[in-house]
């Protein structure tokens, strides 16, 4: 039988795909369906072999044929059919970790060699040891050169095999000018030490320690680059590491252990005080406490029960829980939000275009320089310098320009830092869907809320009746609780609850209707029924006399009085009041000392809302604003110059989540519309904002840091290797030290992105 | 001195000329609408893919080349950024819809490819 996770018996090769895939098979019960399910697949062209595994429920296929073909065979023969994974992620960082490993030993190995020549021989040069050739040091340098060939075969072959096959595809790169530099270095050296008569006298020089010097010290680069890059992803790998391994299933009756790419949607998956929730689902059975933050920040255990939802890589504190699977695989929540992540650590923000641009026409560019400064020197400093020694220095300036450039710096200053920035944010419960929004967001002047769930808890209650006709108040709210049972509205379920609360039960209503931002109508017992706010009773003709001036008493006190008309008669007021978020007076107060314009939008009327801004410190708000009409607003603040952020929980304001710059979605605990808004913040809290604000701000920063740097660098760099300083200062930079220079702008880059990582979210 | 210099201009020329002038042939997507590129030695290959507009394709690389360099490819005009495991396939589906040239790089623009999409499906 094959092991469990084989992993690729064999690297394919791209001409030749076959590869190895394994399925889990569910509806298979007994011995005769394994010869069925392998003879499917067996006759599937392009499948070498497939063998099926009765225990496991699993198939495994070797096969040149899309999963999706071994599946439809699957399931022509009477079953169902998913891949597993060969590999969980885990597993694939860790293996990538270990090939990133060997090859940073084999960079250090090359560089140790090839500083070990190169070192002595600087050394020798440094200490007034004679670097011309002359006729008793020649067959001395020979050797030199043989063994600097040998260091240049062993630790810069990799410059030489690359630089050799981009430019055979027409492209160049950074092997490209390493091979130039240190192999025109090379060249050089031995034309003077084999054919000395060919060169001047006084440009007899050799360089074979530049050749050395510069392949060591670049092979040192990378390495340093390596190792610095690794800690870029370490936001990723944490979010990899909530998964949990395997799951405990109950399948006919009985429980195991199984590895969670094997669990199949609709599983019994029981969770012990302790573990890790393994997939998303619905509890069944039990009720306990889960730690959710590891998810949305929110430090808070929550309740679960039965019917409440689980997201996988949360952890169970107190009871034993059994769910019932309903997203597994790259379906769940946390796989969602990992392969968020990592697309939007890939995508780059506008800002690194131009970047992008420099570094793609870079190298031949500098090719040209390296020619041209030659050509400078040959045709102008022959006058002054005497022939040889111009020739001696239009070969140093060629090849100290080859070396000092560098596009690396340039092409690593953006992604190294969106990737620490958007693995930082999520950190904090934040995920930022890409390069884009992460630049957008850092502009933001202005910042629209949504009220209801944003600001406020979303969660309203009850908190007054005041009765105006005959009915007495638990029959008011019983009329209103059955007129809004069937309504999603939050003000609805408010009134649903609290009757329930109060032992009531609803009637049946025909006829009903919702008349968006107005209120909802319909008949219960025999009574016509109008329930919502002024206007609807306005529209309707109902009198409403004194209880207008109670209304705005009561909505002065930031709560939303609803009208009850019966038969077109006001019967009495019912006020549902939506608590604010404990947090969001600090949030916004935090918003606003960063100088960002902070401006509320709600469906509620016009006192309520003054109520909630006045509470929360918003001076700007637009009450009874239809959710239609919420995306204009945000066009009107569009309009005005400022660079609109809309916040809002996803669902009514999806076309002004659209319309602003950034949308922000608030996820309610694990429930993220991950796919809806350019930033999704995972916990309710409206510091989100603040700290999604702050992150791409610093991220922003420290991507202009890297640009300017490697801008600077090389706009400076390659006219001083050139020989710009010499007609002023009369010297010329060494190639070594262009080596050096070169070596390290890279990790430097890498390490100011890295920085990035010390960045706090700064709470209340 | 001339010598020099008219060998100085030749290489400028040759320079521009092979990296910038030249374009090279691309070859063109079997009618699985799949094609095999490795990634070795600092270059895609093929690194020009000449396809039909309007067709779903995959394109599935295989990098051996061992530097973090090699280790993504970006498609920037279909916002698609993609890790290539070592020595293992990695398909990626494109669907181009618009004729056009497309390049593929890696994060740092040094490796590139060119996506010929042409007109029509032929």
């Amino acid at each position: 039988m094959e092991p469990k996770h084989a992993h690729h018996v064999h690297a394919p090769t791209a001409t030749q795909a076959s590869h190895h895939t394994e399925l889990a098979i569910e509806g298979m019960g007994c011995a005769s369906c394994v010869a069925k399910i392998e003879k499917a697949l067996q006759a599937v062209p392009g499948v070498a072999s497939a063998s099926v595994n009765l225990a496991e429920r699993s198939a495994t296929v070797e096969s040149s044929v899309a999963e999706n073909t071994l599946i439809q065979a699957v399931i022509g023969a009477g079953y169902k059919a998913k891949v597993i994974e060969a590999e969980q992620v885990e597993a694939q960082m860790a293996e990538k970790e270990a090939a990133e490993f060997a090859y940073y030993k084999r960079l250090l190995r090359e560089m140790a060699i090839a500083l070990g020549i190169g070192v002595p021989l600087m050394l020798y040069g440094l200490l007034g040891g004679a670097m011309e050739v002359n006729a008793g040091t020649r067959v001395g340098w020979l050797v030199v050169g043989a063994l600097t060939a040998g260091v240049m075969y062993y630790a810069g072959r990799h410059f030489y095999v690359g630089a050799w096959t981009s430019l055979r595809n027409h492209s160049a790169n950074m092997d490209t000018l390493i091979a130039l530099g240190t192999g025109t270095a090379w060249l050089y050296s031995m034309l003077v030490v084999l054919a000395p008569e060919w060169v001047p006298e006084s440009a007899r020089h050799v360089y074979f320690e530049a050749t050395a010097m510069i392949i060591g010290l670049i092979n040192l680069g990378l390495a340093l680059e390596l190792k610095a890059r690794g800690r870029t992803s370490q936001a990723i790998k944490r979010l990899i590491g909530l998964q949990a391994k395997t799951a405990r299933v109950i399948r006919k009756g009985e429980e195991v252990d199984v590895p969670i790419e094997r669990v199949m949607m609709d599983d019994l998956v029981r969770v012990r005080p302790g573990e890790k929730v393994a997939v998303d689902g619905i509890v069944v059975e039990g009720h306990s406490t889960l730690d959710e933050s590891m998810l949305t920040g929110e430090p808070m255990p929550v309740e679960k029960s039965e019917g409440a939802e689980v997201a996988a890589g949360t952890l169970n504190k107190s009871g034993t829980l059994v769910f019932r699977a309903t997203r597994v695989g790259k379906d769940t929540a946390l796989a969602r939000i990992i392969q968020m992540v990592k697309q939007a650590q890939n995508s780059k923000p506008p800002i690194g275009r131009i970047a992008d641009v420099i570094a793609s026409v870079f190298v031949p560019a500098v090719m040209i320089i390296a020619v041209v400064s030659a050509l400078v020197w040959l045709n102008f400093g022959t006058a002054s310098l005497g022939a040889d020694r111009a020739m001696a220095l239009a070969l140093v300036s060629a090849t100290t320009v080859l070396i000092i450039a560098c596009p690396c710096a340039l092409g690593l200053a953006t992604p190294m830092s969106v990737m620490v920035g958007v693995g930082k944010a999520a950190e904090s419960g934040v995920l930022i869907r890409n390069g884009e929004a992460l630049q957008t967001a850092s502009r933001i002047t202005a910042m629209v809320l949504d009220k209801t769930g944003t600001i406020t808890l979303g969660a309203p209650k009850v908190t007054r009746i005041d009765v105006l006709a005959e009915f007495p108040e638990d029959t008011l709210l019983q009329l209103a609780a059955s007129l809004e049972a069937g309504s999603e509205h939050p003000l609805a379920q408010a009134i649903v609850e609290s009757a329930q609360e109060r032992g009531l039960t609803t009637a049946a209503v025909s006829g009903f209707s919702a008349l968006a931002g107005r209120g909802v109508q319909g008949l219960v017992d025999g009574k016509a029924l109008l329930f919502g706010n002024e206007k609807l009773m306005q529209e309707q003709g109902v009198a409403l006399a004194d209880a207008v001036s109670k209304a705005q008493a009561l909505a002065e006190e930031a709560m939303t009085p609803m009208y009850l008309a019966v038969d077109g008669r006001l019967a009495g007021l019912i006020a549902v009041a939506d608590p604010i978020k404990e947090d969001s007076i600090s949030a916004i107060q935090r918003l606003q000392r960063n100088g960002i314009r902070v401006v509320m939008l709600t469906g509620d009327n016009r006192a309520t809302a003054q109520a909630v801004a006045k509470k929360v410190g918003i001076s700007e708000f637009f009450a009874e604003v239809l959710p239609e009409h919420k995306s204009d607003k945000v066009a009107e603040l569009q309009a005005q110059g400022e660079i609109v952020g809309m916040t809002g929980d996803g669902i009514n304001d999806a076309p002004a989540l659209a319309l602003a710059n950034v949308g922000f979605a608030i996820g309610t605990g694990t429930d993220v519309a991950i796919e809806s808004a350019d930033v999704t913040l995972m916990r309710g809290s409206l510091h989100g904002l603040a700290d999604a604000i702050a992150v791409s701000k610093a991220t922003m920063r420290n991507i202009r840091q890297n640009l300017f740097g490697a801008f600077i660098y090389n706009v400076a760099g390659i006219p001083i290797a050139a020989g710009g300083l010499y007609p002023l200062l009369g010297v010329l930079l060494s190639p070594v030290i262009a080596g050096a220079a070169m070596a390290f702008s890279s990790v430097t880059v890498v390490s100011n992105a890295n920085r990035l990582r010390l960045f706090k979210t700064q709470e209340h | 001195m001339w010598l020099f210099n008219v060998v100085g201009l030749v290489l400028i020329a040759l320079i521009v000329w092979w990296f910038w002038l030249y374009k090279p042939q691309s070859v063109q997507v079997s009618d699985q609408n799949a094609i095999d590129i490795v990634v070795e030695n600092g270059v895609y290959n093929p690194a020009h893919v000449r396809v039909p507009a309007g067709k779903p394709l995959k394109l599935r690389f295989l990098r051996k080349d061992q530097s973090p360099c090699a280790a993504m490819v970006v498609f920037a005009d279909f916002n698609i950024s993609e890790e290539l495991p070592l020595n293992k396939p990695k398909e990626i589906e494109l669907h181009p819809e618009k004729p056009g040239r497309y390049s593929f790089t890696c994060q740092m623009q040094m490796y590139r490819g060119e996506l010929e999409v042409t007109g029509g499906s032929q």
